[in-house]
């Protein structure tokens, strides 16, 4: 069992077999993403109910938290994926970590971007200094950070190092982002969603919204595969198997 | 559809700027970090079949 399991982990380091793996689950997840975000949005755009309190505006959440989920859960995936090439010295994982860290940038600029152009009509202000906002600001500036730093090296294995400790060390923000609603008074509404009880919310508009996050997981897992695939290219562009897919 | 009209849904009741702020510019965040990812995709190619090529004529 132990040695199977041994096995599968270095298959899993294996870029060759990373490449030709993810060629068969990229399509897959790029069909998802597609029928998902698009069944979700078109669905919460056009067919869900107005809020009563915020009017047309709260349509925005469709995007809004699917894309804070992912901000969030990208975080997760480039700190343990820097910890595993920490701990294991698997260079597969330290790209990983590289892939993950300018698309997680992405996903917190534009979960900023649409709760900045929700709040103008709900709160009456594009921006507040508020704990919610604040601290996905600071997840932004850390995946810039991570980029910068893992490019700053003239070694590449330097940068990695370098990248990892810094994404580990950011992880406290985490937790900070989750229970901002709770710890601070704040203009950023409570999570609507939790783990642990229903949501806050009627179906019509719990629906579309549950599409447009799986969705949104899909197209992440679809973006960070193919980022992926380049830099194992790169990485191995001496290699044979390199030079036989070109 | 919710909406009676298209020009309803256009509108928003009012919010349409802000809803179509943040659904067009994500699309075009989108849009743009896929361009990047192909361009680095089509320069890594390029990068090792010209190698490849120098390596052949050598």
């Amino acid at each position: 069992m132990a040695s199977n399991r041994w096995e599968w982990f270095h298959r899993w380091g294996s870029p060759k077999w990373y490449y030709q793996k993810s060629s068969v689950w990229t399509p897959w997840l790029a069909v998802l993403s597609v029928v998902l975000l698009g069944t979700g949005l078109v669905w919460g755009l056009a067919f869900a109910p107005e809020d009563v309190k915020q009017g047309n505006s709260y349509r925005i959440i469709f995007l809004h938290v699917p894309a804070a989920f992912l901000a969030l859960a990208g975080y997760y995936i480039m700190a343990i994926a820097g910890a595993i090439g920490l701990i294991w010295r698997m260079k597969l994982s330290f790209i990983a970590m590289r892939a993950a860290a300018p698309l997680g940038a992405l996903l917190t600029f534009i979960s900023l971007f649409t709760g900045a152009v929700w709040g103008k009509p709900t709160w009456g202000t594009y921006w507040v200094w508020d704990a919610r906002i604040t601290s996905m600001l600071i997840l932004f500036f850390l995946y810039l950070g991570v980029i910068v730093l893992t490019d700053a090296f003239v070694r590449k294995d330097s940068g990695d190092k370098a990248g990892a400790i810094l994404a580990l060390v950011g992880t406290v923000n985490i937790p900070i982002i989750y229970k901002s609603v709770d710890w601070w008074n704040s203009l950023h509404q409570p999570a609507t969603i939790k783990l642990t009880s229903a949501p806050s919310m009627d179906a019509s508009m719990w629906y579309p919204l549950l599409l447009c996050i799986l969705g949104m997981y899909a197209f992440y897992f679809f973006l960070l595969l193919r980022s992926i695939r380049t830099r194992v290219v790169e990485q191995d562009k001496s290699k044979a198997w390199v030079k036989e897919i070109l | 559809m919710y909406f009676d009209s298209f020009a309803e849904f256009i509108n928003m009741g009012g919010h349409g700027p802000y809803v179509w702020a943040a659904y067009g510019v994500t699309f075009v965040s989108f849009v743009i970090y896929l361009a990047a990812q192909r361009r680095a995709r089509k320069e890594v190619e390029r990068k090792i079949r010209n190698r490849i090529r120098r390596e052949l004529n050598r």
